[in-house]
Order: structure tokens, then sequence, then C-alpha cells
């Protein structure tokens, strides 16, 4: 089983029953594993977070995967919709940029993404392979607890 | 596919009041601004969704109603100015294709909510974006009697389909904001979607 596998049926196990968002190569085995489950690839990840909405208003317990990078393109949804009318929402997004190391274009992100987590008030935290059942379970109890958004970080090396 | 003839000019107001009662078997989504305001103070129910920020979200927010209850009819009440900010939610429907996916986009030409500033709705044709995008069933109108045609003909055609609705500006004042809280709005949806639909349809019809 790959660690995106694992990660997956994690997901599965917890109750998480609607899959989309945009790629990052970080995430890869991921997606993979959650194309038949009927992951939705969406255009933007603001995008996903509407679709992701849609699906919660509808029941669901919706996962949204993302780059960091847009997690910038998203916080205007995520402070307008998912936070105020308190919708479930996983956000799995990727620390490009992480420790300084990385493309130039993610190290401004890099270096900001946690206090922009902390600032929409969206609790997280990183991922690792050897807690990767224990980080699922925190998101699922929190998010059953109380609906928002929260998101699971995952660093560079983690599911690949 | 076809233009209304002439006849009375439509307004947000106008066009809502003359659409809503095609729609009481739909989960209704309604972008940001004027539109939700108007579609809340003329016909409001449970299961009509009121989006007061996140702008262009509203065609996701329905696509994504549309994928987890594709027995449930859903209809989205757009705006040019939300549309243009996420044409990409075009590309979406148009691949997904739900089946019963209305989608009403009230083309004013201007950002209301802002001061009427004018959008670019009027040098792009968003109907025939979105034919090009997959929906199946496209048509601009002018005017209520065209409106109300096409309503009935999208009620029994395979959508997904989008019917782009000119409209002027309302005289007077907006509609009053939204009376009720973001939380009971999710919540009452949430009811509306989860709770089975035929009590529901039975309840209105």
């Amino acid at each position: 089983m790959t660690p995106g596998e694992e990660l997956a049926a994690g997901l599965v196990g917890a109750g998480f029953d609607f899959f989309t968002g945009v790629p990052c190569s970080l995430v890869a085995s991921l997606i993979t594993a959650l194309e038949p489950r009927g992951y939705v690839a969406e255009t933007r990840e603001d995008a996903a977070l509407g679709l992701a909405a849609g699906a919660a208003l509808g029941g669901r317990r919706p996962v949204v995967i993302m780059q960091n990078s847009g997690l910038g393109v998203s916080l205007n949804a995520l402070g307008s919709l998912q936070q105020i009318y308190r919708l479930p929402c996983l956000l799995i997004v990727t620390w490009r940029g992480h420790q300084g190391k990385d493309a130039p274009e993610h190290l401004v992100m890099g270096r900001a993404m946690p206090q922009l987590l902390d600032a929409f008030e969206i609790a997280w935290r990183p991922i690792a392979l050897r807690t990767l059942a224990a980080d699922v379970g925190w998101a699922a109890d929190e998010i059953a607890r109380s609906p928002r958004a929260l998101a699971l970080v995952v660093p560079p090396g983690v599911l690949e | 596919m076809s233009s209304g003839v002439a006849g009375e000019c439509l307004t947000t107001r106008s066009a809502l009041a003359a659409a809503l009662p095609w729609l009481t078997r739909h989960a209704v989504v309604c972008a940001n601004g004027h539109i939700s305001r108007w579609a809340c103070a003329l016909g409001d129910r449970p299961d009509q969704f009121y989006m007061i920020g996140s702008m262009g979200l509203a065609s996701s927010i329905g696509l994504g109603i549309a994928l987890v209850a594709p027995e449930r009819p859903v209809c989205v009440i757009d705006g040019d100015g939300n549309l243009l900010m996420n044409l990409g939610s075009l590309a979406m429907v148009g691949a997904l294709a739900p089946q019963r996916f209305l989608h009403l986009v009230l083309d004013n030409g201007a950002y209301a909510s802002t001061g009427n500033q004018a959008t670019i709705s009027r040098r792009v044709a968003l109907e025939e974006i979105a034919r090009a995008a997959g929906y199946r069933c496209t048509a601009r109108v002018r005017d209520a009697e065209a409106l109300v045609e096409w309503l009935g003909r999208f009620a029994v055609a395979s959508g997904p389909a989008l019917l782009l609705i000119e409209t002027v500006p309302d005289d007077g004042g907006p509609a009053p904001r939204i009376p009720l809280a973001t939380r009971a709005l999710a919540a009452r949806m949430q009811a509306a979607l989860t709770a089975g639909n035929s009590s529901a349809r039975a309840e209105r019809s």
C-alpha cells in the first residue's frame, strides 16, 4: 500500500466521502488513490471549496486537496463561506516552500502559510507517515465536534 | 438558440418574480448581492440557499449539490459579475453534465451592489460560452414572456441548461438584507436536502 493509499483509506474509514481539489506533486499518490472513489478534478481551488460546500449542504463530509499556492486563491471562500456557514471541509494542503527549500515561487507562501491558516481560524497540523491514523482521526473528531474548515498540511516527502 | 420577443424590460426583481414560481421543486442557490436579497424577499424557502460572500461560487455550490443529490433538480441563480468571476465553473458543469442542473444568469451588465459599475457582459455572449463548454440547452431572453416560455421548455429538457436573462437596473432601493444567520441558512438547507425530497415536494405542490 502506498502512503497515498493509506491516507485515502484512512479518510474513507473516518467518514469522509466527497473528494475534490487541484493537484500538487506532493499528493499525487493520494489523488491516484482517490480517483476510483469519485475524486472530482476542479479548475481552481476556490471553486473546489464551492463544490465542497454544495456537497456539505447535501450531507457529505468533503475533502479538498490543494497545493499551498492554492490556499491564496481560497482565502475568500474559506472566510466567507466555510467558516461563517460552519460547513465541514477538510483541507489537505501541501507545504511547498517548507523550511525555505523550494523554487522561488513557493517561498513566500511557504513562510506565510502557518500564519494565514491561524489568521483564518483554520485549525491545522502537519502530517507524518507514522502518525497518519491519528492525524486523520483528529481531523474527523474536530469536524464532527464543530463543523468548519480544518487543514492537514503535507510536508515534502510524506506521501511521495 | 433564440432571443425573446420585444417587451417590457426585466429587472432583477421582476425576473425573479417571474422565475421563482417555476423553481418550487428545485434546490436553489442564489448568488450574493441583490439576487439573494430579492429572492429571499420575494419567495424564501428552506431549500433556497443564499450565498452572502464567496462571490463567483454560486454555480460551484450548485454543482456540488447536483453531484451528491443527482435526483434533485438544482437551480443556480447567478449574476453576470459572479459568473465572469468563475468562468471555469461553466467548464466544470459542461464536463460533468448534471442532467437536472438549471443555470439562470441575471445579466444586468453591472456590479449592482457596489454602485452599478459596468461588467463586460454586454460584449461577451455568456450563453455561447456555456454552450461551447457542454451545456445541452442555452438561450438568451429579454422579457418575461420569453423567460417563462424557456423555463417551460427547460423543465422537460435534459440539462445542464443555461438561460441568460437580460435585465436593467431596478427602480428604487435593493431588497432588505437576508434576515437569517448564515449558520441557520446552512442548517435548513442541509435538513431540506437530506430529509428525503418527496415529502417536501408534496407539501409545496
